[in-house]
């Protein structure tokens, strides 16, 4: 009951955000929010904030490879103010080079090791879009620095997650995107996934659809159509595919990036993960992508998600890229239900942390925002250090997960898409008899092993008595 | 066999339906005298019945082959390329040929063999038997009876037989109503309710016109809400929408008049006619047959086919009929034109809800037989056994079948099977292999001796039960006796595993419900080895008290014998064992799927670039 009144007050908060953004903004610093205030009810076993350290995931790749180092070259903010102190480039580029890169890079987000395939050393790297401008500037260390990633003869793809259009008219800003003449070993795809307002504007739209239990047939499917929620969640999912496609099977490394690179960006590489990389299925491997891709990659949460509660005037960068991530996430989990160690729940519950949390994890745009200026290791509790209690975990443990070690490939087709139910009806109709089903489901499980436990110990006693009947009967 | 000219053709091409590069299977495709089967060259095996096609369609010639796309009536379409046009001629002759019999003699049931002696056969036939039924309901009894009227089939032809009708209405009243129904079809009952003493009962439209009345229907009714003791006012529900019942009256048929019967009161629910609901299947199979389809086409043609807006209807009437039931202990009269299609429909849902007998297997059996197969829903036209009036086909059974999956779908512990089940019966009804659908209504399927000639499909879907149980069924909880679904729109959904069966990459790729069946079957297993196991230690410990005194006097002698320290009996059980198969995960290939798509686009303007298609990629582990 108490969890229920935590969600209803979660849920009213995110409501708040999404159709009342006057209602909060009176608050105007962050500081004032309720992580700064919230005392954990519980005794921390592990401190979250030292959870998932950049030397601890640089570990995981270098025993395979030799290529990759870590730089330190961000370690006051100053070369690039949205990336981490931390972060991974090739062994050959020195920081220096890494310094006249960011001046190319929009933002100062010069291209960083994302993903690491053991399978056939193949990498995901992500950026910001070069800033070419009309003139069609060039940047020798960039392109030496992302031609060190190639083996020798290998070609790479770039993805853009503009149509060729928008990144043109980039140009036009200063921004830009790599001219193949000057990257001749790299072919560049562009896949457009929609960004900002467009995003916000679907969403409430569909909230909107989902909230209005009146509508006939026909005007739910054409609302449903026209918030273009799933159109979304197919073209992510497309270019997930796709850079995973580039990985696994054309063994090809690939670069990702859009404009700023923290958003589409992030949610490709992300995904591309999911697909790729079974660790990322996990529990843990899923916060330690969440912190990696997401919060230490500067996906500026605070003016995605919970910007608009104290600031309306700026509420355009208002948008729900991190829940699209998720639920394209749950669209996954769904075609392969066997194949991830967390449920449903555990997605629906980051998507209100990162909205709306007691805990500081979501607080900030970046990790110079939330380190230097917010101090949040300091002043407020890690996410994690609540969900990696082992009464909280089983609540979000998959009781089917079996390890599945392969690339899982989803389908994108239309048919296979359906509504996050979970998310977006939530709240509109009971569902007691599919919460009852899945406890049946769990309790089938549980009792298989039990079972399975039982006859493993019978097994061996019988055993002992046979061998000791055997000595007797021996001569 | 004279229409067969071509058994075997070499070097065809099935193409993937969804694949815009027309990535396709190699193989040889044989026709023989029931089916036609292609076999590619990973052996794997596509066996089409001919009945199960719907349409052949061959399309102009191109430098690859004669294209040959094959729609079937459980929504698979394949897609061939015949190298040879001749070939593709003559097996596109012969299936048009073998897929439209004339007579029903030539149907696949009359010719089916499944090695059984006549009194299985016969057995077989004898599993449901609805005098059972209704005496599970409580009938007869000292308001209902048994009517004899129609024993020869003399007041209506597509009634059966036996017919339960109110004790107080005497056979002239029931000769007269049956004269002013259409097609004679009189108020009969069709479920009792047994708590609430109240009835459902069904029939066609009344002969009323504008102005016609009939003493003995009008009797008939009273009868019926005489019948039910605590409520002496009637629904009488006609499924129809208004404008359409209205129109009918213009042909000397129509509606009930309330002024004209006491105690009834009339209400209309607005469930369109077998015509719209052809071209709206029609519709819906056109747009989800698209290749490269965009999720904002999928839901515009979703919606533009009016498909589930139609299943919504046949819904909301079935639970206004069980409502009218539970809550206001009314009894029932349902009809629509005819009353065999829409009657049928909620009839048969409504009493589902009501009674969870009808969520067994056994009992869907039941309720199959009573409200479709009995009372005249006529599938041979319906599902277009024979070559006929391609007007006359429609989806109306397969609707209700999409119905109760929506339940299940709500309902995840109600029923005792499971989707498998509505999909097997789904094949079977237009499979004609069994003759349990054949003809359109009961004197039909006697003059056909279907029990002389043809087999019962429901002992063989019983035999084969473990398959279609649903692992999550509860049968002890008794909340469930009256379902009361939602039917707000965001709950219906496009029932994917129907309409793209055989379209495997759109599914999941694991089934949590194997994965829950098997575990299930796996703890029966595990019970009785725990016995067994247990049984064996007691009779050890028993031999062994027995011996206890040697054991130790030998014990002293012979040190322990390193070999017999392992026992060959003890191995660990390794987890799940069943489980091998599902880790096999279908359609995983990543050339299934569409996004390659995208990538086939830079691939083709760039030949340097090695195209990103691949053949198909075994995901096992």
């Amino acid at each position: 009951m108490e969890e229920m009144c935590f969600q209803w007050w979660v849920f009213l908060f995110c409501l708040s955000f999404l159709f009342a953004p006057q209602a909060l903004s009176t608050l105007d610093s962050i500081t004032l929010m309720y992580p700064f205030f919230y005392r954990p009810m519980f005794e921390v076993i592990e401190d979250g904030w030292h959870s998932f350290l950049p030397e601890q995931e640089f570990e995981l790749y270098s025993s395979a490879t030799s290529e990759w180092r870590l730089s330190y070259v961000n370690k006051e903010f100053a070369v690039c103010p949205s990336y981490p102190p931390i972060v991974t480039v090739p062994k050959s580029i020195d920081d220096e080079a890494l310094r006249k890169v960011a001046t190319f890079r929009h933002g100062g987000r010069f291209p960083v090791l994302s993903y690491y395939h053991k399978k056939n050393g193949m990498v995901i790297m992500r950026s910001g879009q070069p800033l070419t401008g009309t003139n069609g500037r060039r940047c020798k260390e960039d392109e030496k620095l992302i031609n060190a990633t190639l083996r020798a003869g290998k070609r790479g793809y770039i993805i853009d997650t503009r149509s060729l259009n928008v990144a043109q008219q980039a140009r036009a800003k200063g921004g830009g995107f790599e001219q193949e003449a000057h990257y001749p070993q790299w072919r560049r795809i562009h896949k457009s996934i929609e960004r900002y307002h467009i995003l916000q504007e679907s969403l409430i739209k569909l909230v909107e659809a989902c909230n209005d239990q009146t509508h006939n047939m026909d005007r739910w499917l054409s609302k449903l159509e026209a918030s273009n929620w799933l159109t979304h969640i197919k073209e992510i999912l497309t270019a997930a595919c796709l850079a995973a496609q580039c990985i696994d099977r054309e063994g090809a490394s690939i670069l990702i990036h859009g404009t700023e690179g923290t958003d589409s960006t992030l949610q490709v590489t992300s995904l591309a993960q999911i697909i790729l990389e079974p660790r990322s299925r996990t529990i843990r491997g899923f916060e330690a992508l969440v912190e990696r891709e997401w919060l230490q990659a500067g996906h500026p949460f605070q003016q995605r998600c919970a910007q608009s509660a104290y600031c309306n005037t700026k509420q355009k960068w208002e948008a729900p890229v991190f829940l699209l991530f998720l639920d394209c996430v749950w669209q996954i989990l769904r075609q392969f239900p066997c194949s991830f160690e967390f449920n449903e729940n555990f997605l629906i519950m980051l998507f209100e942390h990162a909205y709306a949390s007691q805990f500081g994890t979501f607080l900030g745009n970046n990790e110079s925002e939330s380190r230097c200026k917010l101090k949040l290791q300091q002043k407020t509790m890690s996410l994690w250090s609540w969900v990696n209690q082992p009464g909280e975990l089983s609540k979000f443990t998959n009781p089917l997960f079996e390890a599945n070690n392969l690339v899982i490939w989803p389908s994108v087709a239309p048919q296979s898409l359906p509504l996050w139910e979970g998310i977006f009806l939530r709240w509109n109709r009971s569902s007691k008899y599919l919460d009852e089903a899945y406890e049946e489901m769990v309790n089938i499980i549980e009792y298989n092993k039990e079972l399975q436990a039982k006859v493993n110990i019978l097994r061996r006693q019988l055993a002992e008595l046979e061998t000791e009947d055997g000595m007797q009967e021996s001569p | 066999m004279e229409h067969i000219r071509t058994t075997k053709v070499e070097q065809v091409k099935l193409l993937d339906r969804f694949s815009t590069s027309n990535k396709s299977l190699t193989g040889t495709l044989y026709l023989t005298a029931t089916h036609l089967l292609f076999i590619d060259s990973h052996q794997k095996e596509t066996w089409i019945l001919h009945h199960h096609i719907a349409s052949v369609e061959k399309l102009a010639l191109t430098t690859s082959g004669c294209p040959l796309v094959i729609q079937c009536k459980n929504f698979r379409t394949v897609h061939f390329i015949v190298p040879r046009e001749r070939d593709c001629h003559d097996i596109y002759n012969s299936l048009l040929q073998l897929s439209k019999q004339a007579k029903y003699g030539d149907l696949y049931a009359f010719s089916y063999n499944p090695k059984q002696n006549d009194s299985e056969r016969l057995q077989g036939w004898q599993l449901i038997d609805l005098a059972e039924e209704y005496k599970r309901m409580g009938v007869p009894n000292s308001h209902w009876q048994l009517s004899d009227a129609n024993r020869d089939y003399k007041i209506c032809e597509t009634y059966p037989r036996e017919l339960y009708v109110p004790r107080i209405a005497s056979k002239p009243i029931i000769v007269g109503s049956s004269k002013f129904r259409s097609k004679g079809r009189f108020p009969v009952l069709s479920y009792y309710h047994q708590d609430k003493e109240a009835a459902i009962c069904r029939c066609s439209q009344p002969l009323s016109g504008f102005s016609a009345r009939c003493l003995e229907d009008e009797h008939l009714l009273q009868a019926i809400s005489k019948a039910n003791p605590v409520n002496r006012y009637m629904y009488v529900m006609d499924t129809r929408p208004k404008l359409n019942a209205m129109a009918n009256r213009a042909a000397g048929k129509g509606y009930e008049n309330e002024d004209n019967y006491s105690n009834i009161r009339f209400q209309f629910v607005g469930i369109e006619n077998i015509h719209v609901m052809r071209s709206s299947l029609q519709k819906l199979l056109e747009v989800n047959g698209t290749k490269g389809l965009s999720v904002n086409d999928f839901y515009s043609g979703l919606e533009s086919s009016g498909w589930l807006r139609h299943i919504k209807a046949v819904m909301d009437a079935a639970i206004f009929l069980a409502k009218a039931i539970t809550v206001e202990n009314a009894s029932v009269l349902v009809h629509c034109s005819d009353g065999w299609d829409r009657t049928s429909q909620v009839c048969s849902l409504g009493s589902l809800l009501l009674d969870s007998y009808y969520r067994t297997i056994k009992g869907f059996m039941v309720l199959i037989e009573k409200d479709w197969i009995s009372f005249g829903h006529k599938f041979s036209e319906r599902c277009g056994h024979l070559d006929g009036d391609p007007k006359e086909v429609s989806p109306v059974f397969t609707q209700f079948l999409e119905c109760v999956w929506h339940l299940t779908e709500q309902f995840p512990q109600a029923f005792e099977f499971s989707e498998a089940f509505l999909l097997q019966i789904h094949e079977h009804i237009h499979s004609c292999q069994f003759g349990n659908f054949l003809g359109n209504c009961q004197k039909e399927r006697e003059e056909l001796k279907l029990k002389e000639k043809t087999y019962s499909l429901w002992p063989f879907l019983l035999e084969d039960q473990k398959k279609y149980l649903n692992p999550l069924y509860s049968s002890k909880s008794h909340r469930f006796t009256v379902l009361e679904p939602n039917t707000i729109s965001f709950n219906f959904k496009f029932w994917r595993n129907m309409y793209h069966q055989f379209d495997r990459t759109l599914h999941p790729r694991q089934s949590v419900f194997n994965m829950i069946m098997n575990m299930n079957e796996q703890n029966k297993q595990l019970e009785k080895d725990i016995k067994d196991l247990e049984s064996k230690i007691k009779q050890r410990k028993n031999k062994q008290t027995d011996g206890i005194l040697t054991k130790e006097l030998l014990h002293s002698v012979h040190p322990e014998s390193p070999t017999l320290k392992t026992s060959l009996c003890f191995k660990e059980q390794t987890l799940l064992p069943v489980n091998d198969a599902l880790r096999t995960i279908e359609g995983s290939s990543l050339a299934d799927n569409r996004y390659s798509e995208y990538a086939e686009e830079f691939s083709k303007s760039e030949p340097a670039v090695v195209s990103l298609e691949y053949g198909v990629a075994r995901m096992t582990c």
